[in-house]
This record gives C-alpha cells, structure tokens and sequence, in this order.
C-alpha cells in the first residue's frame, strides 16, 4: 500500500508537472494579454486553454533538426538535463505532511543540488550550438547561475537555523508553531525570490537568451522538441521555485492562521500548497509584465554588492537572535 | 589674382572676372539665370543682385548686379544682407506670378534651374492674386518642345540661338510683358544646335520632345558617361536610360572637346539604341535563307567550327567601333589578316590626318580653335560633317570683336556690349566648299568649288606662301592672293579640312598649306575632320592592310565587326563578299551587310558596352556601358563585340585586359589606358554609381515579371556599378554619371564640379591626347590625283550610318535630290521638274533634280543618306534622266525643313 | 536606492490593475474595428470630378516612396495630357506609410482604411493600374489638377484654367 502510494505520488507528480507547464505556456500568455490591456490567445478551445495542446502537437511534429555544425552528443543532451534535474527537485517537494516522494533529512540541499545541475543543461547548449550567441548566452547563464546560487543557499540558512533541519517537511511543521519564515526571514526570502528568478531565468532575468542582443541566446540553434525540452524545463523551474518559496517561506501546505479554525479543518491542506504555488506563478509573471531586462553588469553588480551582504546581514541577525533570546 | 571681401571672409578670385563668376568659383551659392559661362552677362534678369560697400565705413552698402560687376582689389560685398537676399526673393517672386502650376506636368520639373533658384531664394508662397498671362505655344518640330507660358524671359534662348549659334529664326517678339520667344510661324527650327536650348533654358519652355516621348525624371535615369558616335569630334555626352531604353542624350562638359554644347545630332542621335532593326538574337541562315535564332553558345561553336574549317580567316573592323572591339578581331584573326575596314580612299585621307596629328603643327581641339583669329575652310562641310566645330568656328570669328574690346578696355564677359561694339567686325573666315555652307553668313570670303579645284587652291595658296610663281586664271590667282594675305597677317591662323568631300587631295592641299605657314608663324594650327567616331582609333591602331586586298586574296570566313560594308561598297567588291563561304556579322542594326551573312551576333551599341574612341585631334576618350541589356528579365544575348570576339577565342576578359593586350602589341597607343581610370578604381573603396540615390521604383520596375527582385547587374569592366551603389560625385569627369550638386539639380551644377567657372575638373579630367607631336610637318605632292564631279552633301541628320535610325531624326532626312548648276542640267537635259535615275546592281535610285547655281560646273551633288551610300567613293555615275516622274512625297517635317533653310 | 525598488514595486502595482481595465483590441474578424477615413492601407488611384484619371505620372510619389515599390511610365494623349501609361506598386514591398500620399500634386495617390489584402502567392501583391484606379474621387472631392495649371489639354485650352488671363496677342502693339 506504502509503494502503491509512492507510486502514484511520482506519476502524479510527473504528470502533473509536465501537465500544469504546458497549461503555463498558455496561461502566462493570457496574463500577460490581460495585464497588457489585450485578449491573449483565447481561439483554441474555451478560453483558448486549447492552445497548451496545440503548442505540444506543434513541437512534437516539428523536424528533429540537429545542425551539422553542432557538436551532436552535447547538442542532444543539453536539453534533456535540464528537465531531469528540474524532475528530481519535485523530489523533495512536501505537497501535505504526508504526501511527498521522498522527505529526504538533506532535501533542502538536495534541491539546491539539482538546481545548481541544471547549469549545464544551458552552458553545453551554448557550446554545443557552435554559434556565437548561443555560446554567449551559455557564458551568461554560467556566471550568472554560479553567482546566484551563493546566495541562493546563504537566504536559506536563516531558515535552517531556525527550523533546525535540511528536511522541507520540518521546516514547514516548524513554520506552524514559529509562523511564516516569510515574516522572520523576510531579507531571505527578498534574496531567495531573486535568486530564484535568477536561477530559472526568467524575466526580468533571462540574460542568458536576451532576444535583444543575443537573438536567443543559448537555444538559438534549437528547434523542435529540443527546444520544447528547454521551454519545459523553463516553466518546471518556475514551478519548483514557487512550490520552494511556498514551502520554505509561506507555510506550504499550512492555511493561514487568522482563518477561522472551521475553514482550516474544512479545507484540505493541498489546496493551500497549491493555491500558494499558483500566486507565486502569478506573481512570476507578473514581475515578466512591468519589470524590464537589467543590464548584464548591472545583474552581477545587483547579486554581488546587494544581495550578498543582506544574505550575510540576515545570517548576522538571524544567528545573533538565536543565541541570545 | 584678385583679393575680394564678400561677407567679412576674403576670397581670391581670378582678375578680370566679373563678380557672378569669381562668387561662384570660390563656391558661394548665388542666383542667376541670364548668366551663362559660355555666353557672359547681359544683366537681364536682375537675379543675381548683391550689396557693395564702398569701404569700410560704409554698413549701407548699394544693391548690384554681380554678373555686371568687375571684381576689383579688396572691393567689399555682401551675398547674405538681407537687402540683397530681401531684393533676390522679391525679384523671384515677380518671375513666378506668370509661372504656371506645370511641375508635374513638365519635363523639367526635377532638374530645373528656377526650381533650384526659387527654393535658393526662400520664396513660397504666391501673394499676388490676380490672374496668370498666358501664351500660345509653337510647333518646333519633332525634336524641341514649345510651352511659352512658363518663360521667365531671361532671353537665354534668343542669345544662344542667334549671337552664340547663329540662327536667324528663334526671336523675342512683341513687348512688355507679352514678350515672346519663338518663331515667326510654326515650323522645325533649323539651326543644327537647337537642341542646346533644352540646356540653355532654365526652365521648360523648350523642352526635349524625343524624351518627353518616354519621360522619365532626372532622378530615375541610369546614367553612365559616354562619348557621342555621331562624327569624329567625341563630344563627351551622358547617355540616360530607364526600362532597358535609351531615354536621354545630355551634354557633359568637357573643356577642351565640347564645353557647354552638342549638336542635334548627338543629342536627339542615340534613338538608333531603340530602333526596331535591332539585332538582339544570334541567328545562323539556313538553306531557305532564312534567319535561326540560335543560342549564343551554339553561335559561337558554328563560328569556332567554321574556323577550324578553314584555310583562311579575315576580319574586317569598323571606324565606328571601339578600339577594344578592333583589338579583339585583330587578336582573333591576326595581325596580317585584319583590316580597319575602311575603303581605300577613307585609308589614303585618315593617313594623311594621322600624320598631321603626329606633326609638330598645333592640332588644336574645339575649344581651342575658338582663339584662332583667321580661317581657312578647304572643302569641308564642317557643319554637317563635324557639326559642333562649327560652333566654334563661329566663336572663333568674335575674336575680332575681343581685340576691339581689348582696345576699348571692355571685358569680355559685357557681352551685348561687346556685340554692339563690335557690329559686324569678323575676323577673317575662308571658306573653299562645293556648295553653299552654313558658316557663310560670318564668312568673309566663300567661294565655290570643285573638290579637285578646292584641292589646286590649297596647294596654290601653299606655293604662294612659300613665294613660289603662280599659274591659273586670274580670279584664281586674285583669290589665292587674298587668302594669303589674310592667313599671313593673321596672329594665329588655322586650316580646316576634313573629309567631308572624299577627297584625299584637298587633305593634302590643307597640310602642306599648314606646314607652309608654320615656317613663318608657328602657332599655325590646323584641324582635319575625320569620317567616323573611331576613324584615327583604328587608323592608328593598323592601318596596313587594304580591304580589297584582303577580300581578294580568297578567304574562306570573313568576320565582319559593326560594319555595313555592302551599303558602301561598289558591285565587284559587293560579288566578292557574296561569294565568301563564312560571313560571319557582329553589329546592332539589321542592314545589307548583316542580311548577306551566314551567321550574324547581337552586339552591344555605344550605350551596353565600354569602349574606348578616338576623336579627330587624337583624343582617346573612354565611352562608358550605361545598362546592362540583360537586367529585364529574360537574359540578352546583346554583349559588347570584344566579348564576342573573346568567346569565340575562347578568352573571358574584360575591357582593360583587351586594352592592355593591345598596348602591348601597339605601344603608340599607350595612353589609351589613362583615358578613363579601369575597373579596379574605387572611391573610398566603393564603386561609383550609375543611378541617383534617389533613384525609385527598383523594388518594382521588374515585378510585373516577377515579384523576386533578381541580383543588379555586375559591371566587371568598369568601375561604375549598374545600381545606385557607391559614390554619386566624387568620381572624376570620366567616370561620372550625371552633374548633380546638393541644391543644384539642373545641368547648372556643372559649376559645383569645376575648380573655376568654365575651368579644370575639380575630381580629374577625362581623356587623353595619345600622339606625342614631335615629327616634323609632311609636304606631298601637290599634283591633284581625284577628280570628277560626284560629291556627296553630307547632312547633320542622314549622313551618319547609325543615328540616321533614330525615329525622330530620320524624320528629318533629306530626301534623294540631285543640285547641279544650270549648265550642267543643260547637258545632262534635264531641268527642276525631272528626276534622275540612277540604276545600280540591286537597287535604283531616283533623284529630284535641283539646280544650283552656285555649284561648281560639271558638278553633280547628292544628298548622303542610307541609300546613297553605294554611291560613296565613286567619282562617276550613270544617270539617266526619268520622264513623267512624280516627286515621292516628303514628310512634313522634313518639307518644313528643307524650305526653311532654302529661304 | 530605496526609490529605484519603490519604484519598481509602483509599476508592478500599477501593470497589476491592468487586470481589471477594458482590453483595447477587438475580436477580429468578427468585430471590426474602427478605421478612420485617414487610415493608411491599400492604396487607391482616384479620378477627377469630370471622370479622368487624375494621376499625371509626374513620379513624385515613387520617388517619395522609402521601400521603392512604386513603378510608373508617363504618356501623353494627343491633347497633351499626362497620363501614366503603367502604374505599379508591389505591396509585399509597400510598408503603407503614406509618403506617397503626402507627395502627390493631383490627390491621385490616396490610402484607404481598406488593409485586407492578403494573398497566398506574392505575384498577386503586385497591383497594376487597372487594380488601382476607382472610379470616384477619394477624399479630396471636387480637385482637378488640370484647370489650375498651365499645360492646355482636350476641352481645356490656354487661358482657360482657374486664375489665368487670356492668351496674349503678340501681335499687339499697344503699350
């Protein structure tokens, strides 16, 4: 019964990553539409939902175009990793106290393992392209995700310090009695939330494909189903940092305490994860919709002098509150 | 030089100018329009007013006119105070009360110098609300265009056309503001260089009918530099097309050829590029006669097997193709096989002209024979056989007029003072023709005579400046006496001939009268008229081997380059070339030569292909390809003949490599390749461009064909491209398409081009006189060996082989007439109302009779046109008198003509 | 520093309340919107009132015309009159900017709101005279080039235009 259970928590998983990525494609899209005072697609199917679909069948019948120029091995496997270690992040994801894959005791390290991974999947498709913006774009993306992931880990460790534990499942169970980390970490989460858009790269981030200058930067050379490989990891990765900030900052799958006890014993605890995970996406696109592209220097100049010190700023504190209160 | 202050900034400017000129050559923009370089300042239109300052103190200063004011040392003026601009916008603004709302209706809307001046000036805007006057416009004939309504009456046309070129029936009529410039009733103008008013006007009363017939604005014409094919003199012209058509012939100011003017010929001659008897395709004649058009490749494999297949190959060139081409043929055929193509007799004179251009005597070229001040004309028709050196001849007269001037301390540049000064004072002009000239009107002396008598005047006036003893009649003796006199006492006196005539004796006569008068006055010139545009290229370039020489020694294929042989030809030579097994035919227009070959090649005319002339005083010039034939869509066939010629010898080369090959082999001719900078040439390392950059429509010129804009044609012998590529004026006069200045869109931006007004080329000059002058004067024999009575009267429009096709001026051609004086109508019996026949192998021609009196005795003239041509080079012919014959009917433009210049 | 991120937090308030505003486009096809007369789509070649071709092929607007996709030819008639005796654009060339427009002497040349003019083949973006020239006059009701200006044509001789005195008699002598 335990593996029956396992079992159907990893295809669930599994599909509904893949399933609710697909859906983002077009509901990021209808947002952004709305946001931009326009209709979005809204022809294929009702509210044009159809259009997930068609994007997939779209990609999956396209030509499976290798370039003779490329180097193939490391052309092939750049977009598959990206997805994998995005994959394996939801590993460690605790959707209720009881529903998860695995509560690994390191699973906060576990996910910031397979993040840090999926560096590769964007820095061999810059090198294997053999094209001079692809290559730029993986550079990008390298010192990009390498700086970001130094604070990535540092916000967390105000929050490790506090819940006393790698494991998500506890520091959500922490959040109960302790309250939100979002409140007594929030120089965390500021650091957290930036660098996981970052880390996903997603706008205002997403220097390492800047269409402006790189036409698309490390993907430049893909088409077809590789490239939909690198789309779906994009929008795995937006999924598994919101799910994250939802875990790790919001109480994941904790309802609000000011609610009345009789709407938290009448709703069930999924429905407060995912509910959160959805703002967070929300909110992801949103920050797409009004924020523009930084400059290249200006990003690492942001990571380095700004985000570097409040992360150490916020340990500082955060150990000094423990020690002597 | 002479320090001017214009504006507080100090100029220095050349002495002796007036104000106008040294303004504009220092480069300020002021404007004018009765003003013109070659015609000097009259102060008609009160356009180009400026402020002078008596000194220093003085800030009013008092409006002039620059164009009437000596520039003197450190005089002060202001261009930019706003009384002169003020006074320059309001005199404007009177212009434009009467002007039409033509622009877009006119053709000179776009290159027009009241457009340019009007927007110089700040004028907008039209205050005055009363109504326009307006005028009838004239019938001028199919060349010149008439819309009297948009005068701005500068009276540049009536200065040109009388006091420059000197016709008599383009006048100012009636007063006031109804003033008006035309004729006295409708009818083709008939000075030879009426075309000039299109140039002259600044704006569009006269305008240019043969483009007009398929305008297309300034903007919009692939241009490319070329050099007129019309006669020997090499007028540097600009060739215009649009669509694949010839559209336009331009004046191209080249200072020491053809300044500011052309003929008509030239200008309206390029129609022939068009004309209907293009030979586009390659075609080999079957056994029924009939043409095949075939591929150039398998053209061009027949002729390689049909030399392969023979003993013996000739190649006949042409005095009307380019050097490059007869280089090819000669390169083909070898030297002992190729002739120049030219008849014996052309042979004998262009030997003789060569020899004098190699002579230490002053051969001087167009502009230069304006600055000799007597003379002497033997048996030419300068201007319908040279047409644009009459112009200058008739310059050159004046120069009687400058020594008045010089006396009375009038510049030059007062022009109706100087004329009014002047009167009728000519300097002496002799002329020595057959029949009337058109230079009689400022001939002192003119006299009548046969070729051979003109021939015995010219040695007698030879032997008498050498003091030798007399014999002849007296009135000869009275006549060679007083020529003499007047050469001798002339400061620079200059012989004319040419071979108009066909008559190698009076080239002779003309030389040894030159060389005779350089033993006492060496700045004798002399000036020898030759046939065609390349007539001294290919008598330079060998001149060995005779054509019937050649076709005599049985040759198995003759290849013939753009020369209509047959036409000219007398019937034996005629059977020869019949019975040749291979003829093989480049040329552009279907004649009887082409129409006798065995296999015949579409070659390029003057306008689709480089090609390099010679002019009559030794000038190589480089006559550049203004399109490409092949950029409409379908692929052409049409290439220049020395690609032909290369193909078939299997060699891909361009031009300067065939000019390279043949400097090699003719060193003499060594500065062919300086005339025109070759391919290799760039601006900043860019091409330089055929068209405008404003140039519309390429995205869809070609898109009824198809909607994919095919690659712009690559020139690979030039350093122009076939697009608006590259750079628009800093090339050098050869290698430019068009004069355009920022602000100056009409041919007026000539100036901005040039270091001074009327001066040197700012970016290079163009051409190069390839004889060193270094061997001492020939005298020949003074025995006359031609005689007999057969002339032929070359005219401006029909004496010329290829612009004769141009639609328009082929409307103007003589028709067959026969001028005799009554004498000799007596014993041939016949009298004005009869015709005269003359029967010949294929064809018989039939004459109006007219009689002349002034003609020589036993005299007999006929008009050179197409048909006459087999006539050439004979002295004698049978003719038979026609009873009952009814006269053809003439086209009216030519009856119109031809009673205009008789009254 | 502190505006810079307040600043950002500002707009992305403000972008946040576009979720409740009106959407400015339509559903197309279904909803057309509105053109104004002025709009700059396909273009047309008008007559005048009297039912000629306005269009005197003075190249004005190819000239103007920044993408080159305007080709013409002039012709005369045997009264003088200017006509274009082709007249092509290629709109898979033309960016619908107006120049030409704006160039015209005769309010020959106008753009109309009309900008449905796909097609599958290129060849059929290219519009000859014969599918450019309508039979009314556009928006410039009531103009005709030719009774202002100088040139006579059929029907119209010297001195007949708007504004213009009666040919002079140069034969006259009166001061």
């Amino acid at each position: 019964m335990e593996e029956l259970t396992i079992f159907l928590v990893i295809y669930g998983t599994l599909l509904g990553a893949f399933g609710a990525a697909a859906v983002l494609v077009w509901f990021e899209r209808r947002l952004l539409g709305f946001w931009q005072d326009r209709l979005g697609p809204n022809r294929v199917g009702p509210f044009g939902i159809g259009l997930a679909l068609a994007d997939v069948i779209k990609l999956l019948a396209k030509e499976d175009w290798v370039p003779p120029f490329s180097d193939r091995l490391v052309f092939i496997f750049a977009p598959t990793a990206v997805v994998i270690t995005m994959l394996l992040g939801f590993a460690v994801v605790p959707y209720t106290e009881h529903l998860f894959i695995a509560d690994l005791n390191i699973g906060l390290l576990f996910f910031l393992g397979m993040t840090s991974l999926a560096v590769y999947s964007v820095l061999l498709g810059g090198l294997g392209s053999h094209n001079k913006y692809a290559l730029l774009g993986g550079l990008r993306s390298a010192a990009q995700m390498v700086s970001y992931e130094v604070f990535m880990g540092l916000s967390l460790m105000g929050v490790v310090m506090i819940s006393g534990s790698f494991s998500l499942v506890d520091i959500v169970k922490t959040q109960a009695e302790h309250g939100w980390f979002v409140i007594s970490q929030f120089l965390g989460f500021i650091v957290f939330l930036m660098a996981g858009i970052a880390e996903s790269h997603r706008l205002p981030f997403d220097l390492p494909e800047a269409e402006h200058e790189l036409v698309a930067g490390f993907h430049t050379e893909y088409s077809g189903m590789k490239f939909g490989l690198f789309m779906l990891g994009e929008y795995l990765s937006l999924i598994l940092i919101s799910s994250m900030i939802t875990t790790i900052f919001f109480g994941g799958w904790l309802g609000p305490s000011f609610l009345p006890d009789l709407v938290l014993d009448f709703v069930p605890p999924i429905f407060w994860f995912f509910a959160k995970t959805g703002t967070c996406i929300c909110f992801f696109i949103l920050l797409r919709a009004a924020i523009p592209r930084p400059r290249y220097d200006q990003l690492m100049s942001f990571g380095w002098k700004l985000l570097l010190p409040l992360t150490l700023v916020n340990l500082l504190i955060t150990g000094a509150v423990l020690l002597w209160l | 030089m002479t320090v001017i202050q214009v504006d507080g900034q100090e100029y220095e400017v050349e002495s002796g100018a007036n104000l106008l000129e040294a303004l504009l050559s220092a480069g300020l923009d002021v404007p004018y329009f009765c003003w013109h370089p070659a015609m000097g300042s009259v102060g008609a239109c009160r356009q180009c007013a400026v402020v002078q300052y008596a000194n220093e103190e003085d800030t009013q200063g008092r409006i002039i006119m620059s164009c009437m004011t000596p520039v003197t040392d450190n005089a002060r003026f202001s261009v930019a105070t706003e009384s002169a601009t003020g006074f320059r916008e309001s005199v404007i603004e009177n212009l434009m009360l009467n002007h039409p709302h033509d622009c877009p209706v006119c053709e000179e809307g776009g290159e027009c110098h009241l457009q340019d001046m009007t927007v110089m000036v700040g004028h907008h805007d039209r205050r005055y609300t009363g109504k326009k006057r307006t005028h009838k416009n004239q019938y001028l004939g199919p060349l010149i265009g008439h819309e009297m309504n948009r005068c701005i009456t500068c009276y540049r046309c009536v200065r040109f056309y009388q006091d420059y070129a000197g016709g008599s029936d383009l006048s100012a009529f009636s007063s006031r503001d109804r003033v008006y410039f035309g004729r006295a009733e409708d009818g083709v103008l008939e000075n030879e260089f009426a075309g000039n008013l299109v140039d002259v006007c600044p704006t569009g009363v006269f305008t240019d009918k043969t483009l007009s017939k398929h305008y297309t604005r300034k903007w919009d014409l692939q241009s490319a530099p070329t050099i007129c094919v019309g006669c020997a003199q090499g007028c540097n012209t600009y060739t215009s097309e649009r669509y694949g058509e010839v559209r336009r012939v331009n004046n191209r100011f080249q200072k020491d050829v053809n300044g500011y003017f052309l003929c008509d010929r030239g200008r309206f001659g390029a129609g022939f590029v068009n004309s209907s008897k293009r030979i586009k395709q390659a075609g080999i004649r079957g056994e029924d006669g009939l043409y095949q058009a075939v591929s150039l490749v398998d053209a061009i494999a027949r002729i390689r097997d049909m030399i392969a297949g023979s003993q013996h190959v000739v190649g006949i060139g042409s005095a009307r193709a380019s050097l490059e081409s007869n280089q090819a043929l000669k390169n083909l055929v070898g030297e002992d096989n190729y002739c120049n193509g030219m008849a014996d007799i052309e042979r004998e004179m262009h030997s003789v002209i060569v020899d004098v251009l190699k002579s230490d005597i002053a051969t001087p070229g167009m502009r230069e024979v304006e600055d000799y001040d007597a003379i002497l004309v033997l048996g030419e028709d300068i201007t319908n056989h040279a047409p644009r050196l009459a112009l200058s001849v008739r310059q050159a007269t004046r120069n009687r007029a400058s020594e008045m001037a010089a006396e009375t301390r009038l510049a030059l540049w007062q022009d109706a003072a100087v004329r009014e000064l002047a009167q009728n004072s000519l300097s002496p002009l002799m002329i020595a023709t057959p029949t009337e000239d058109r230079l009689d009107d400022v001939a002192t002396l003119s006299t009548r005579l046969s070729p051979a008598d003109i021939a015995r005047l010219g040695f007698a006036i030879a032997d008498r400046l050498r003091g030798n003893p007399q014999s002849g009649s007296d009135a000869f003796k009275a006549t060679v006496d007083a020529v003499t006199q007047m050469l001798t006492d002339a400061k620079k006196p200059l012989i004319i001939s040419g071979t108009s005539t066909s008559n190698p004796d009076i080239l002779r006569s003309a030389a040894n009268v030159a060389a005779a008068l350089k033993e006492s006055n060496k700045d004798t010139g002399v000036c020898l008229c030759a046939s065609e545009c390349n007539s001294i290229g290919v008598a330079l370039l060998d001149n060995q081997n005779s054509l019937p020489a050649l076709l005599a020694s049985s040759p198995d294929t003759v290849i013939v380059l753009e020369n209509d042989l047959i036409s000219a030809m007398t019937t034996a030579l005629q059977q020869q070339l019949a019975s040749i097994k291979n003829l093989v035919v480049l040329d552009h227009l279907d004649n009887a030569t082409a129409s006798m070959s065995s296999l015949i090649l579409p070659a390029a005319t003057f306008a689709e292909a480089e090609g390099t002339y010679v002019n009559s005083e030794g000038r190589a010039q480089r006559s550049l390809a203004v399109f490409s034939p092949g950029h409409l869509g379908a692929a052409s066939q049409i290439d220049a003949s020395y690609h032909l010629l290369d193909a078939i010898a299997e060699k891909t080369r361009t031009s300067s490599e065939v000019r390279a090959e043949m400097v090699a082999q003719s060193p003499h001719l060594e500065k062919v390749i300086s005339a025109a900078p070759s391919e290799d040439f760039s601006v900043h390392g860019s091409k330089v461009a055929r068209m405008s950059h404003r140039a519309s429509g390429r995205t869809a010129m070609l898109a009824d064909v198809s909607v994919h804009e095919p690659q712009q044609p690559i020139d690979a012998d030039s350093a122009m491209s076939f697009s608006m590529e590259g750079v628009q004026q800093q090339a050098p006069a050869s290698l430019r398409a068009f004069t355009w200045s920022p602000e100056w869109n009409s041919n007026q931006s000539i100036l901005k081009f040039q270091e001074t007004v009327a001066g040197r080329d700012r970016f290079g000059e163009s051409g190069a006189l390839l004889l060193d002058k270094s061997q001492p004067a020939m005298v020949y024999d003074s025995t006359v060996q031609h005689t007999g009575g057969l002339i032929p009267q070359h005219h401006i429009f029909g004496s010329e082989e290829l612009t004769c096709h141009a639609e328009e001026l082929a409307s103007l051609m003589p028709q067959l007439y026969i001028k005799m004086n009554s004498h000799a109508a007596k014993q041939l019996g016949v009298t004005t109302t009869d015709g005269l026949a003359y029967q010949a192998e294929a064809q018989t021609l039939e004459f109006q009779v007219v009689i002349e009196e002034s003609i020589p005795d036993d005299c007999l003239v006929y008009p050179l046109i197409p048909q006459t041509r087999c006539l050439t080079g004979l002295t004698d012919a049978p003719l038979a008198r026609i009873d009952n014959w009814e006269p053809p009917a003439a086209p009216v433009a030519a009856q119109l003509i031809t009673t205009d210049r008789a009254n | 520093m502190l505006k810079a991120i307040l600043s950002q937090i500002i707009s992305l308030y403000r972008i946040c309340l576009h979720l409740f505003a009106k959407a400015d486009t339509v559903q197309y096809p279904e909803e057309m919107p509105y053109l104004a007369p002025r709009y700059r789509g396909r273009i047309v070649l008008t007559r005048d009132p009297d039912g000629n071709e306005r269009c005197v092929a003075c190249n004005l607007c190819a000239v103007a015309c920044p993408v080159d996709c305007i080709a013409l030819q002039k012709a005369e008639d045997e009264h003088g009159r200017w006509y274009p005796e082709f007249f092509r654009i290629n709109f898979s060339r033309c960016i619908m900017c107006g120049m030409c427009e704006e160039a015209c002497p005769t309010y020959s040349i106008q753009l109309t709101p009309d900008f449905e003019m796909c097609e599958y083949d290129r060849q059929n973006m290219v519009y000859e005279k014969e599918h450019l020239l309508i039979s009314g006059q556009g928006k410039y009701p009531g103009y005709s080039f030719y009774n202002v200006a100088g040139k006579a044509i059929k029907d119209k001789d010297k001195g007949e235009a708007l504004n213009e005195a009666q040919p002079i008699d140069i034969k006259s002598l009166l001061p």
